[in-house]
């Protein structure tokens, strides 16, 4: 059997799929949290954006998911305390819950809510749930509550990110912050 | 066991700069969210201005609370389609349903008050688009902004000793609203419809129709009754019975159905089409682009209009919002009253214990 490749990086889809989300997930957190904080006309544009983003950071964190099984992400530092490579795969595994449970309830509570679950034009996605007030308000609910828990973990990882980039400077920042190509492995 | 490396240069330094990197983010988070600007109005405090105005029935809507779901049909005419390439204006029937209201905000209200008459819509067509739409009898609206909106809930909150509005408060509110006044006046002087079937049902807000050509209008619509109108006896309302609108109503129904007429208004060149206090010249040329029919009534315990908003906002493809400020907040305000009467759960309406409407228990 060959001896598998350990990688120095994560593979160049993971990367590029990591930043496109941050960026999306990012933008709908200010969009969504901004969004109800106004009865501005700003408020019908922002909504407008909302749901096909959402639905978009569905789309792609399915994908990631698929890679992320695939694919060996590399080692964290041998060196690196041992809570905190608990942390570190914890806190992942619930960006992962995360960022895919929540469109998902908003695509419910639209559904259950009775809206017509709208993306762009005349293009509208079937209801996910069926049509029922007190899980409308449940969904909703919960759709509030996972977006700051989303915001905060997304604090707390960007925190550890750039205490790996800046302080322990141990090659993990670079490991999905890098341009080049392939993923460094070595056997 | 922190996991510093031994001889970090600059440490406090670079533990403060990813603290201020964090700060910056939660900081516009907080400000995004409004939490910073406390003077923004926001969805939730359209919805408390209506509840610290009439108080809070649990399960109702926060205004127009109270109300009667009905079963019917829209027949296109294809006339629609020279304004917009909605699939709603395309020639043949669509199944709707929607909901009479009257504009108190308790649902055990009496009928018998100057307030609005509200016919409220929702039509799906077979490609599964949705048009919602919120109607009131009045072409024209009191307020045109959510500030207004805001400083007139409070104006004409009931004083506890009086049971009526501070007197200075809202003659203070009037003398520097004169959109509000005006709206008083127009209440003042013009008739109310003795029936929901009489009334004319306007869109008070221009929406952007976009026809197929790609060419945008702004446009405002209303719905015109087949039956002929007559007038309520203002001097006699209070002796009305509470539920009186809506059992003659629900009677007129049980006789057969009750029709009326789409008719769309384009704007011209300056007319205001952001500003719902403004009516448009009566002469405005109108195209009638099809006919409503309500078939039946159902009490909103049974119906299909309780567990739903009538948002303005959901519309088809081929009509979008005007600049209107207050069709964002009516979309917020329905938003925020929806999500807080549905975790109240369900109670049961003014109407279910009337003995006018056993008829329609199912």
């Amino acid at each position: 059997m060959t001896p598998t490749a350990i990688p120095t990086r994560f593979s160049p889809l993971a990367r590029l799929l990591h930043w496109v989300m941050a960026l999306a997930i990012l933008a709908m957190l200010f969009i969504g949290v901004g969004m109800v904080s106004t009865v501005s006309n700003l408020r019908t544009l922002l909504l407008d954006i909302h749901r096909p983003l959402g639905m978009l950071i569905l789309v792609l964190a399915a994908i990631r998911l698929l890679v992320r099984l695939t694919h060996r992400p590399p080692p964290l530092p041998a060196d690196l305390p041992g809570w905190q490579k608990a942390a570190a795969h914890l806190s992942h595994l619930l960006l992962y819950v995360l960022m895919i449970a929540q469109p998902l309830l908003g695509w419910g509570l639209l559904s259950a809510g009775g809206y017509p679950v709208v993306l762009f034009g005349a293009f509208h996605l079937f209801p996910l749930v069926p049509q029922d007030a007190a899980l409308f308000a449940l969904l909703r609910a919960a759709h509030g509550w996972v977006a700051l828990l989303l915001f905060v973990t997304v604090l707390a990882h960007l925190g550890a990110a750039l205490f790996h980039a800046l302080v322990r400077r141990d090659g993990v920042f670079s490991s999905m912050a890098s341009w080049r190509p392939g993923n460094g492995g070595s056997a | 066991m922190l996991g510093v490396p031994a001889g970090t240069r600059y440490l406090l330094p670079k533990l403060l700069l990813i603290g201020a990197v964090l700060a910056v983010f939660a900081g516009g988070f907080a400000y995004a969210a409004g939490w910073l600007t406390p003077a923004r109005l926001g969805q939730d405090a359209i919805v408390d201005s209506l509840e610290d105005n009439h108080g809070v029935v649990p399960g109702f809507r926060r205004a127009h609370a109270k109300g009667l779901c009905f079963i019917g049909s829209f027949a296109a005419n294809g006339q629609g389609q020279a304004l917009s390439r909605a699939t709603a204006f395309a020639a043949g029937s669509v199944p709707v349903f929607g909901r009479f209201s009257t504009g108190v905000g308790r649902p055990d209200a009496p009928d018998g008050v100057v307030t609005f008459h509200s016919l409220a819509l929702s039509l799906t067509t077979p490609d599964g688009q949705v048009w919602r739409m919120a109607l009131d009898d009045t072409p024209i609206f009191p307020v045109a902004d959510a500030a207004a909106f805001v400083a007139l809930q409070a104006a004409t909150t009931p004083d506890p000793a009086t049971g009526k509005p501070d007197p200075k408060a809202l003659g203070d509110y009037l003398a520097a609203h004169p959109e509000t006044q005006a709206f008083l006046d127009y209440m003042r002087d013009s008739p109310i419809p003795s029936s929901f079937a009489n009334g004319t049902y306007y869109s008070i807000n221009a929406f952007r129709f976009t026809d197929a050509a790609g060419q945008t209008r702004f446009v405002r619509w209303r719905f015109e009754p087949e039956a002929p109108f007559a007038a309520l006896d203002k001097a006699t309302l209070a002796t009305l019975p509470r539920d009186a609108l809506f059992d003659e109503v629900i009677d007129r129904l049980a006789q057969g159905p009750l029709r009326w007429h789409l008719l769309l208004t384009p704007a011209e060149p300056g007319d205001p089409v952001d500003d719902a206090t403004k009516a448009w010249p009566a002469d405005r040329p109108s195209v009638e682009v099809g006919v409503l029919t309500i078939e039946r009534a159902v009490l909103e315990d049974d119906g299909p209009c309780r567990d739903i908003t009538f948002d303005p906002l959901i519309l088809p493809d081929g009509i979008a919002a005007s600049d209107d400020p207050l069709l964002a907040v009516r979309s917020g305000a329905y938003s925020v009253s929806f999500t807080r009467r549905a975790a109240e759960g369900p109670h049961p309406s003014a109407l279910a214990s009337d003995p006018a409407a056993k008829e329609l228990k199912p």
